[in-house]
């Protein structure tokens, strides 16, 4: 896969109640979640989020609680991979059952300046930041979540295991 | 090779050989848990899986404790979806109204979960029945779904951190004073895909509630699940609610990725400060910050110790004029266990508002929202920004001791100056 956008940088330990505050987990719904994305940091958050916006995170990023809500709200913002320093474990997981792309870039995550050019090459494991004409590696994703993404997420990862596929 | 508690646990759980961390294998769940929040996602993702039946209807627990009762019409939704898939599946462990409480403090009781179990739940302190010696942890809603389907999930083998507490307990040094002190010492993230395993003469001196406690904050160094031997007083606690377990033994020369030792001897009672688990100080340091409300209550300290504690100060005394001291018993038994022993009247006659078996407040879902400025102590488990209520108030996270102190005086106080 191939992503091209601008960088948004947040911090270091974002937690869930930060991505989506638990007083609008009352839906399942992702684009009514994703109008509230990182409202827990800043209410109006939101409004800063592009289309082609990469979000670009510190360390811990989505520790707190399991809520499947927090990588809805992201992707119903319309973001869909997140750079960060480190991940949370559940936020992990759940980032990868629900098809957002989560890249972990270590302590050189930090060399990426708020609005830099960002290129993705997933099938590479490549990150390029244009602005900045300087490329990093990425940790390597293991293989068997790489089965669920090839899958399509973990749903359709189930439903091939239900249908005997 | 000995192995640590958590692959001696997973060993039993899988077919593979467990040869070390950082192998993923694939698991058989004993059950698999879910709340008002999380299970209307996992039913959705449950049925777009393409899934008909639950595994087993004795080993899928559905727990509605967070926004009830009810707070919204939405909320009321979400629970109604969650009481019409138990029946039409036959969830035998369905709880609601009368019979729920806060899902880790009612599990436990219930002799639901116990030694050498695997639990997964969709809730991050589902770490907690680590207190009694089960590999626990929480997922999401759809990694939920799947095991409500195949009763399985796969896991990275995690590398384990040895802790251990030397020493003794100084007179109001809880539990939740132990655990704090780990998270400020390594940190939100020092145990991020680690398992923390316990030992040493204060974990064994430590009854069952103060290692469940315990357990239950693993989540906020990071760590995947926090894991206890089960001795004789854990045997003792399951055979009380129902359930036959054998022994959980710790080899402290398995392979542990690190070790941590801490002399309790010295700890003081702490608290953790806005807007981090991991700003950790002894209560001393902050004492005199002017405080609004204080909830005791949670699935961390709303046990019958905690409710023992908080009782021993606050018995013949009154809460400080301005604080609004919220006292929430965790599950109806404790409840009930509360009233007969008379900590309830000691409550009210102290001045506290005593609500219902809910997670409410501890998440900022009702019964104790802060407003912009408000300063709130809390036994529960999280402090971030915005937690309780209004992104511009404060939650400082400490054990009932420390709570009750400082409902009474109106400001964080040190027990010992009560």
């Amino acid at each position: 896969m191939f992503y091209k956008g601008k960088a948004l940088k947040v911090g270091d330990h974002i937690d869930t109640d930060a991505i989506i505050p638990a007083r609008f987990l009352v839906t399942t719904d992702m684009e009514e979640l994703g109008k509230h994305c990182l409202s827990g940091l800043e209410e109006n958050f939101r409004q800063k989020i592009q289309p082609d916006t990469i979000l670009v995170a510190g360390k811990n990023f989505g520790c707190g609680s399991s809520r499947e809500h927090a990588p809805l709200a992201i992707l119903g913002a319309g973001i869909k991979v997140v750079v960060a320093h480190s991940f949370a474990r559940i936020f992990y997981r759940n980032g990868f059952n629900m098809g957002l792309l989560l890249l972990e870039l270590g302590d050189r995550v930090g060399e990426i300046a708020e609005g830099d050019l960002l290129e993705i090459d997933t099938t590479q494991n490549m990150l390029k930041n244009v602005t900045q004409n300087v490329e990093f590696e990425l940790n390597p994703i293991s293989e068997f979540i790489q089965k669920i993404l090839q899958a399509g997420g973990l749903i359709p990862f189930a439903k091939q295991r239900l249908q005997g596929a | 090779m000995a192995k640590t508690l958590s692959e001696k646990i997973l060993q039993i759980h899988t077919s593979e050989e467990i040869t070390g961390p950082g192998q993923i294998v694939q698991v058989k769940v004993d059950k698999v848990l879910a709340n008002d929040i999380t299970a209307p996602l996992s039913i959705e993702s449950f049925f777009k899986m393409g899934a008909k039946r639950v595994f087993d209807v004795e080993k899928v627990i559905l727990v509605c404790d967070h926004f009830t009762p009810n707070k919204d019409i939405k909320s009321a939704e979400q629970v109604k979806k969650v009481r019409e898939f138990a029946q039409e599946q036959g969830i035998v462990h369905y709880y609601e109204g009368g019979d729920v409480g806060v899902e880790h403090a009612l599990l436990p009781e219930l002799g639901l979960v116990g030694p050498w179990d695997v639990v997964i739940g969709a809730d991050s302190h589902t770490c907690t029945y680590g207190g009694l010696g089960a590999f626990a942890t929480g997922l999401g809603s759809t990694d939920i779904a799947y095991a409500m389907a195949f009763g399985e999930t796969w896991f990275k083998v995690p590398g384990s951190i040895l802790v251990e507490i030397k020493g003794r307990l100084n007179k109001f040094v809880t539990a939740k004073d132990i655990i704090l002190t780990v998270i400020g010492h390594i940190g939100v993230d020092g145990a991020l895909y680690k398992a923390l395993e316990f030992t040493g003469e204060v974990i064994s001196d430590l009854d069952v509630e103060g290692r469940m406690t315990i357990a239950n904050m693993a989540i906020e160094a990071g760590a995947k699940a926090g894991l206890f031997p089960a001795d004789a007083k854990t045997l003792a606690y399951t055979s009380a609610c129902g359930r036959q377990d054998r022994e959980l033994v710790l080899e402290k020369d398995a392979n542990y990725e690190r070790e941590i030792t801490f002399d309790a001897t010295k700890l003081e009672p702490v608290v953790s400060c806005p807007h981090l688990p991991e700003n950790v100080c002894p209560v001393d340091e902050v004492k005199g910050i002017k405080i609004d409300q204080v909830v005791i209550g949670s699935c961390t300290n709303g046990r019958i110790s905690d409710l023992r504690q908080a009782a021993e100060l606050l018995k013949g005394n009154k809460v400080a004029k301005g604080v609004r001291l919220i006292i929430l018993p965790a599950t109806p038994n404790i409840y009930k266990q509360a009233l007969k022993e008379g900590l309830l009247e000691i409550f009210m006659e102290a001045g506290a508002v005593i609500g219902p078996p809910t997670c409410g407040p501890c998440l900022g879902g009702h019964m104790g929202i802060l407003a912009a400025g408000e300063k709130c102590v809390a036994t529960t488990n999280r402090n971030f920004k915005g937690r309780m209520g209004s992104l511009d108030s404060e939650v400082y996270l400490s054990s009932a001791y420390v709570a009750a102190a400082s409902a009474l005086t109106g400001y964080i106080t040190n027990p010992k100056d009560v």
